[in-house]
């Protein structure tokens, strides 16, 4: 931050300086981590999305695997419980032909009393191409790109982004509506504390989607609006006429920041049922990034309904994340 | 350093010459000699006539030669937390940064609820030889918020005023008490306002950079609640308050209305809540994590309307030394606090001085004279017959903030590399020269007459 004063730029890592304005179309990324939306341009993400095309078939054929990042080391390290994201970036890997790693870190080196700092200097002495991290601290993942020299990708900081998630609805959205621009996008849940809606809001916004954000206003983060979300307190306002309706999970526990009284209470105003989906577009596609919590925030009948695309979304995480993997480690030189 | 070098031969007559006195108390702003005797001030004159055996300091151009700065805020960590900072390397940071005198917060460990801390830290202090340390008592035993510490007897051991600083006075009832009662001894209550409930687990401002970053927010309203309870508490018992790390419009709001209506309330800003704001956040550097937290801009400039207007008493840094080890960790789990006594100086003569902001003769206001008089302390005048503490401001010194230099023993701060206009030149105590800046080659001369 020398000399920076208050905004320092290049904190994540190597932002290239002074080079020539990139090729038409973009091939490749400019960071070399993924760290959040936040750093990635429309065209990154478009080139994100296309290629997860790419990566798509290669999941359709009898043999679903690509020599592309054969001899290259992925260590999936995880100080949150996660099955789906650590499973779907370990598939990507695997597709890839990496060699991956899988590091529950939150049992072991932590209660040790080892910093986050020197568990992944002692990764690194074994010279890993990527990390793949989740944790969580928001802020984790710029503070490891700050330290190693892998690349690193963010698997779910604290309640900061989710990028991949973010990356994996907008594939599954444009899979659905052909385009992502000028649709009506409803997001309804713990905003607060939700990194998937930080990535989202950041995303949807950069590609010219109009987003309408739910929830009691315990639950609304301050700055919502400037953040690129129209709130609301009113799910039948949020849901009206629109073309995406993305449910975040609630977790109980919030209850007791007094963020809410009851599960019961929370079910009643701000619950995706049926009745509340007919208010949306006929051709609405119901998304949640999971895990569910049927009959708190969506009910049974709209989760496993016609408009539901919730577990098209976990079959595109596996292509995005392949993707992101290729355009980070895949190329020859592997250097950026 | 130069203090532990020198010895007996203080008893040796000093003139500062040809410099600008800015003294406040003394109405006085002109270029002036002063001639200091045995440790006081005896002469302040024009074109003083000079006698054998005075040592001469030639002012470099554009010298301020004031009162010396007295930093009413800081933690020197000792005892218990002295791989952070120890009472020896605060005061020589300190008068680094110009400041003659230090008031210390009671957060060490043990706390500084009884005489025997309460003189272990006057006892390296006395070591130290540097600037002078005044320590503030705990206001309650262990700072719990349970029971009044012997106040009486921290007084009698040294102490200046009483705080529970790095958390609030914990009830309306027991902040009744300790203002009544420290009224009866004659001495401040300093307090640092939060609303623990309100604060939660916060980290951050809670404004838009910390939604956006996902970090949990401290309102503003957290500190300010409690602010109004204070000058509430003030005007009720009559007996003063000070206002620690105000850092919120609303804060101030509610310290002016007191001040309107009578009330004995005053406050402090610390030079980063003037100088920074939240947006700062955007690179999750543990170094611009402090408690009460960098607030939004309109915070911030309010703050320095403040400043201006005169409703604002004092600057102090809240100097809070951390390792580097305790800082580089996730945002969420390193410490809260920067150091500040090394910074001070050129942040504020930059922002404040230059910036058009406040007079050089208010900058010693803020940073002397109403510290001394709020914590009934000598210094803050330059008067014949005042132990001459005094600080030689360079204010047109261009100043690159380098965090290897500093001589605190952490060196948590946000600003390296930082450029900014005016510096410290020399601080004597007690007509000693403690520090010169030896970087400045009009002031290289000075060591060897010394």
């Amino acid at each position: 931050m020398k000399g920076s004063g208050v905004r320092g730029q290049g904190s994540v890592g190597v932002r290239e300086e002074g080079r020539a304005a990139a090729p038409t179309p973009l091939t490749a990324l400019e960071n070399r981590h993924l760290l959040g939306i936040a750093e990635l341009s429309a065209e990154e993400i478009r080139l994100i999305l296309d290629t997860a095309d790419a990566m798509k078939e290669i999941g359709e054929r009898p043999i679903k695997k690509v020599p592309t990042l054969r001899g290259k080391t992925v260590v999936n390290l995880f100080f949150e419980a996660s099955t789906r994201t650590r499973t779907s970036f370990e598939i990507a890997e695997k597709r890839l032909s990496a060699d991956t790693l899988n590091i529950a870190a939150s049992a072991s080196s932590v209660v040790k009393g080892e910093t986050l700092a020197d568990t992944v200097r002692n990764l690194e002495a074994m010279a890993p191409d990527v990390i793949v991290m989740r944790h969580t601290s928001s802020g984790a993942c710029h503070l490891l790109a700050r330290i190693c020299r892998a690349r690193v990708v963010n698997a779910g900081d604290g309640t900061h982004e989710h990028p991949t998630q973010a990356l994996l609805d907008a594939f599954t959205i444009r899979q659905h509506k052909g385009r992502i621009e000028g649709l009506k996008v409803a997001i309804v849940g713990d905003l607060l504390h939700s990194r998937v809606l930080r990535s989202n809001l950041l995303l949807l916004n950069k590609l010219g989607a109009h987003v309408v954000a739910c929830a009691p206003p315990t639950l609304q983060p301050v700055g919502l609006a400037r953040m690129g979300a129209k709130p609301t307190s009113s799910i039948d306002e949020a849901v009206h006429e629109a073309d995406v309706v993305m449910m975040l999970r609630i977790q109980l526990e919030r209850m007791h920041g007094h963020f809410f009284p009851s599960l019961r209470e929370y079910y009643r105003l701000f619950a995706l049922t049926p009745a509340r989906v007919r208010r949306a577009k006929p051709d609405v596609i119901i998304m949640h990034p999971g895990p569910m919590n049927r009959g708190v925030e969506i009910d049974s009948d709209v989760a496993d309904g016609p408009y539901s695309v919730i577990l098209a979304q976990v079959a595109n995480g596996v292509a995005v994340r392949m993707a992101v993997l290729y355009l980070l480690a895949g190329g020859s030189e592997g250097a950026g | 350093m130069l203090g532990s070098t020198i010895d007996k031969n203080t008893a040796m007559k000093l003139l500062l010459k040809n410099g600008r006195v800015v003294d406040p108390v003394n109405d006085r702003d002109g270029t002036y000699d002063v001639l200091i005797e045995d440790g006081i001030v005896t002469r302040i004159d024009r074109d003083a006539a000079v006698d054998a055996g005075v040592t001469i300091f030639e002012m470099p151009e554009g010298a301020v030669i004031c009162p010396g700065l007295i930093d009413m805020h800081v933690h020197l960590r000792e005892p218990g937390q002295e791989h952070k900072e120890t009472v020896a390397t605060g005061v020589a940071s300190a008068v680094a940064g110009g400041f003659t005198a230090v008031a210390c917060m009671p957060n060490t460990s043990p706390i500084n609820d009884n005489a025997s801390v309460t003189e272990l830290i006057l006892d390296r202090s006395a070591q130290a030889n540097l600037a002078r340390v005044y320590p503030i008592g705990a206001v309650s035993v262990g700072q719990k918020g349970e029971q009044l510490a012997e106040l009486a007897e921290l007084r009698d051991a040294g102490c200046v005023a009483f705080s529970d600083d790095g958390r609030p006075v914990a009830t309306a009832l027991l902040m009744r008490r300790a203002l009544e009662y420290a009224g009866m001894l004659g001495l401040l209550v300093v307090d640092h306002c939060e609303d623990p409930t309100l604060k939660g687990d916060g980290v951050a401002h809670e404004g838009y950079y910390a939604s956006l970053l996902g970090l949990r927010g401290i309102p503003g309203e957290a500190e300010e609640l409690m602010v109004e309870r204070d000058v509430t508490l003030a005007g009720m018992t009559k007996a003063a308050v000070h206002i620690a790390h105000m850092s919120t419009r609303g804060s101030l709001r509610a310290v002016r209305d007191g001040k309107a209506r009578g009330v004995r309330v005053t406050c402090e800003v610390t030079p980063h809540h003037v100088t920074l704001t939240d947006e700062a956040l955007v690179d999750y550097d543990t170094n611009v994590k402090m408690n009460p937290p960098l607030r939004d801009a309109a915070d911030r400039d309010a703050l320095i309307e403040g400043l201006r207007d005169g409703t604002i008493d004092a600057i102090a840094t809240d100097h809070a030394p951390h390792h580097a080890d305790e800082k580089a960790v996730e945002f969420d789990h390193a410490p809260f606090g920067i150091v500040g006594l090394e910074t001070c100086v050129p942040l504020m003569l930059d922002r404040l001085v230059h910036g058009g902001v406040i007079s050089m003769r208010r900058f010693v206001e803020l940073l002397s004279v109403n510290p001394a008089r709020l914590l009934k302390i000598t210094g803050g005048s330059l008067a014949a017959g005042q132990s001459a503490d005094i600080t030689v401001l360079l204010p047109d010194l261009e100043v690159v903030v380098d965090r290897a230099k500093l001589q605190s023993k952490s060196k948590n701060m946000p600003f390296d590399g930082w450029r900014l206009r005016g510096g410290v030149g020399a601080t004597f105590v007690g007509g000693r020269l403690v520090y010169c800046n030896t970087g400045v080659p009009a002031l290289a001369a000075w060591t060897r007459n010394h």
